[in-house]
């Protein structure tokens, strides 16, 4: 689909007939704004509401919002929330059980959502949501919930044009540029956005713009930017042989020097766009007559992950470690066909140890690992 | 729920401590009712004025171990208790009292009291696990009124009751808070703090400060300590605190808990070698 | 389907005492719809839910043609088993399944079977004995491999007892520690594999109990030459979906739930202990 589109120009000044288009098709509009100190998906409802006024600065870490009086709309690269949150919920109510006379009965709570656009989808991110869609909808068993956010959702793509310290989208092949999964992609230039179709959806939108296509050198500028922020990245990731080379890796005396920094928090897991692990909480009430089980994100390092009656199969933070990378970078690819890292970086940001992915992956994997890549 | 005759009888006992434990239990409003009706409550001065003598069944005791005839009582009350259960920080981790541990408690006593020699105290405060056999425990200070409310539901319906002994980072980022830590350099403990109370701290932007105790886990062979030292180094390297401020930090509610005791002992020895 | 919440309440129609931890309950679906449509192959597994504290993978003991009702034998050692022990006749437990992969039961017919099994890692393959010995003819040589720690672990004795004797049937217990009336092996059960003839081709092996044992089995059987592919193993991970979303049960590249429990050596080989 990607390869035929035709781009377009939709100036600044105008943009609000974007907003009404995405109104006349009832979808909420959601954009990353800073609120309270965090970015987090905010309802946007005109074209004013795009504009940031802040910027990130992201290193090993370490994240710090800065205000800016730059004109630039999207100076954000991205926060700690990537659009997981909105289709694979944090907590996810699934069941409730009642007592009754005869015994028990099960209420199924039934997928819902409404219909939501959101502009500001980072290339990683969308990367990401297509990753998910391989594990949640691609096999035997579906997530219906999941799948009903999934479908009621419209992706605005905004390509990067600045990188962080931690990006490496550009070594997963990802971005900067966002690749497939979107349904309009928007390029910010000085005073207009190069606008492309993605999908179907995107297309029939944009086209009820009427918008003029775009010159080839606005074109041009745009990819140059892109570009740009693509060699900026300094960090790459090893990808040479995988996944053999990290199941070969599995007695790594690394592992257990990454586990004299590493907390077994948790965040890295939480703020990842791909990580799907979750548990059930079940909650009865005092008097025992109902009970709810409502599904919450879960992670590998949660030292009760591995355990089973009596036993724990992980019971080191380096048997923790080791899973989590060997599980994301490396068996991912037997079972869902792609690395389960896209490059965005936020394992390593918002890591509050300070432990950098790419860097412990060069450690475990070997520096020639990273040479040998074509 | 048990007929009126077979309603385990319940003990919610007090030693060195403030009371806010207590009044978790009492927060508990309308499942508060419940409770009354599925349990003999025998013995909670703070809730009724009618003391009963044990056996209890089911014994909850707030506070720490901390003046001298806390040591006899605590033996009595484990004689009369089926199941002992510490509620909060003071009776599971010593409590902030703990602070004096290892220092000159005399001197403590002679700066705060007008006449000392009233005063009979013991020298650490000490959770009632170095005393006597404890069933389960209950963190927090104070403890979660929903994580009571679990417990007690668990309990009186013979199920064993379980916690989560995860990270409270797990809790945080399912709640979509911003990290204090990363994003405001706040020397936030959730990262080694046990999860239970529902991330309040984070919640209103605060750092965490550990009152639910390390994140350590306590089944078959999965025991291994919170790793406290490297988030104590990363409080050093990155946000740049002095090693005072660092070992200040896990000395708080829960300084006996080994996890944070060690990790704040390392920092003192560091702090007392700069200063020869 | 949303099989996150497809639960189906059955009732407990009987309740017997394998040992003082191990019980089988004997379970009806309330729906009769439900009963009528709950097809399972030996060896698969469902998520058995107790009321206001959770599920546990139990595999499932009966026999696929019994439209009866379903057998679960659940050892008791958490806080879902302990729970479920204390339910009595008449009372109602959750569903949902069946899933996984059980034993290769299709596959092993016309070929002889070795079964190894260790502690009390048994039940999940005693249905599959079990059903093997109801189309004995369908099946050649049956060999039982089975070792505990101390004669006290023995489950269900008097099944292996009965097992001993049917034809072309060798049953082997060893026990590591020794004691007055335990007439078997005195030993690890790997000291059991010489004492056993195979023809490694037309052998499939089903093991379940320890991993070091499964593994310690696996190498033995593959030096006398028993392909890799023919030796299956129940593998014990932290099942909680059922239907591999969750994420627990991973081992290597594979989901325990869903490509599993029961996979093949060659499968599992580079994988075990971790």
């Amino acid at each position: 689909m990607s390869d035929s589109v035709d781009s377009w120009i939709l100036k600044k000044v105008s943009f609000d007939i974007f907003f009404s288009a995405l109104k006349s098709e009832d979808y909420k509009v959601l954009s990353p704004q800073v609120e309270d100190g965090a970015v987090t998906w905010f309802e946007a409802s005109e074209a004013d509401d795009l504009k940031q006024g802040f910027s990130d600065q992201q290193n090993i870490g370490s994240y710090r919002l800065n205000q800016t009086e730059s004109d630039v709309w999207f100076s954000i690269v991205h926060g700690a929330q990537s659009l997981k949150s909105l289709t694979f919920k944090p907590r996810q109510a699934t069941v409730k059980i009642i007592k009754t006379e005869a015994g028990i009965s099960f209420q199924a709570e039934q997928p819902k959502a409404e219909k939501i656009a959101v502009i500001g989808a980072r290339a990683c991110d969308v990367a990401a949501l297509q990753i998910q869609d391989r594990v949640f909808l691609g096999g035997a068993y579906q997530d219906e919930y999941f799948k009903a956010n999934r479908e009621s959702l419209l992706i605005i793509a905004v390509n990067c044009t600045h990188a962080h310290e931690t990006c490496f989208c550009a070594s997963m092949n990802t971005g900067p540029k966002v690749k497939a999964g979107f349904d309009i992609a928007l390029t910010e230039l000085k005073d207009a956005f190069i606008v492309e179709a993605g999908s179907m959806a995107g297309k029939r939108i944009v086209e009820a713009l009427n918008l003029t296509v775009a010159p080839k050198d606005m074109s041009k500028q745009a990819d140059r930017l892109i570009e740009h922020c693509a060699v900026s990245q300094k960090k790459r990731m090893p990808q040479q042989n995988l996944p053999q080379a990290l199941y070969e890796k599995q007695h790594s005396e690394h592992w257990d020097d990454v586990a004299t920094r590493c907390l077994s928090c948790a965040n890295c897991t939480m703020v990842c766009p791909t990580c799907f692990c979750h548990a059930i909480e079940e909650t009865p009430d005092m008097a025992r007559q109902t009970s709810e089980r409502v599904r919450v994100w879960d992670s590998c390092f949660n030292p009760e992950h591995g355990y089973i009656h009596g036993k724990n199969m992980r019971p080191t933070t380096a048997d923790r470690y080791r899973m989590w990378m060997t599980h994301k970078l490396g068996s991912w690819i037997d079972q869902f066909d792609s690395s389960g890292c896209t490059g965005c970086g936020r394992c390593t940001t918002w890591c509050p140890a300070g432990i950098d992915l790419v860097e412990e992956a060069i450690a475990v994997l070997g520096e020639d690992a990273m040479e040998k890549k074509a | 729920m048990t007929s009126q005759k077979q309603r385990p009888r319940l003990a919610v006992f007090k030693l060195a401590s403030c009371d806010g434990c207590q009044l978790s239990i009492l927060s508990l409003e309308e499942d508060l009712l419940l409770l009354d009706q599925a349990v003999d409550i025998a013995y909670f001065p703070e809730a009724s004025s009618r003391m009963e003598d044990g056996p209890y069944d089911i014994t909850l005791v707030e506070g720490s171990i901390s003046a001298p005839e806390h040591i006899e009582q605590i033996k009595n009350i484990r004689a009369q208790s089926g199941l002992l259960v510490t509620i909060g920080a003071c009776a599971t981790a010593g409590g902030i009292q703990a602070l004096r541990n290892g220092a000159d408690v005399a001197d403590y006593v002679a700066t705060v009291y007008a006449h000392p020699e009233y005063i009979q105290t013991l020298k650490d405060s000490t959770p009632i696990s170095e005393h006597v056999k404890v069933d389960f425990e209950l963190w927090g200070c104070p403890i979660d009124k929903e994580q009571v409310r679990h417990f007690l539901s668990d309990l009186l319906a013979g199920v064993e009751p379980r916690f989560p002994e995860h990270s409270l980072c797990m809790e945080c980022k399912r709640q979509e808070h911003l990290c204090v830590l990363v994003a405001k350099g706040e020397p936030c403990l959730g990262p080694v703090t046990r999860t239970g109370c529902g991330a309040i701290c984070p919640a209103m932007g605060r750092a965490c400060y550990g009152c639910f105790g390390p994140a350590e886990v306590s089944f078959p062979a999965g025991r291994e300590h919170a790793n406290a030292d490297a988030l104590a180094s990363r409080f050093s390297e990155a946000l740049h605190l002095s090693n005072d401020e660092v070992l200040r930090r896990f000395k708080g509610i829960n300084s006996h808990a080994s996890a944070f005791k060690e990790t704040a002992g390392k920092w003192q020895k560091m702090e007392e070698n700069k200063h020869e | 389907m949303n099989t996150f919440a497809d639960f189906h309440a059955a009732r407990i129609m009987g309740k017997r005492e394998e040992t003082p931890d191990v019980w089988t309950f004997r379970l009806r679906f309330e729906a009769q719809n439900i009963a009528d449509r709950f097809a399972f192959k030996g060896g698969q597994f469902n998520m058995v839910y107790l009321f206001g504290v959770g599920e546990v993978p139990i595999s499932i003991m009966s026999d696929p043609d019994d439209k009866e009702g379903l057998d679960h034998t659940i050892r008791i050692v958490g806080r879902v088993t302990r729970g479920i022990e204390k339910l009595n006749v008449g009372e109602t437990l959750g569903i949902r399944g069946p899933f996984g992969k059980g034993w290769p039961l299709e596959e092993a017919k016309g070929k002889d079977i070795v079964v190894i099994t260790g502690g009390l890692g048994c039940a999940p393959v005693v249905g599959a004995i079990e059903y093997i010995f109801r189309r004995r003819e369908d099946y050649g040589q049956i060999k039982i491999l089975h070792g505990v720690k101390t004669p006290r672990d023995m489950l269900y004795k008097a099944r292996f007892e009965t097992w001993a004797r049917y034809p072309d049937t060798q049953v082997l217990l060893a026990s590591d520690q020794p004691a007055k009336a335990w007439h078997y092996h005195v030993g690890v059960v790997t000291e059991l594999f010489d004492m056993v003839d195979i023809t490694p081709e037309k052998t499939i092996v089903m093991m379940c109990g320890p991993e070091i044992m499964m593994q310690a089995g696996a190498k033995h059987l593959a030096a006398r030459g028993v392909p890799p592919q023919q030796m299956y193993l129940s593998m014990e991970r932290n099942m909680q979906c059922g239907i591999g979303l969750c994420g627990h049960c991973q081992v290597g590249p594979y989901f325990a739930c869903k490509d599993g429990p029961v996979m093949t050596y060659d499968q599992v080989a580079p994988y075990l202990g971790i």
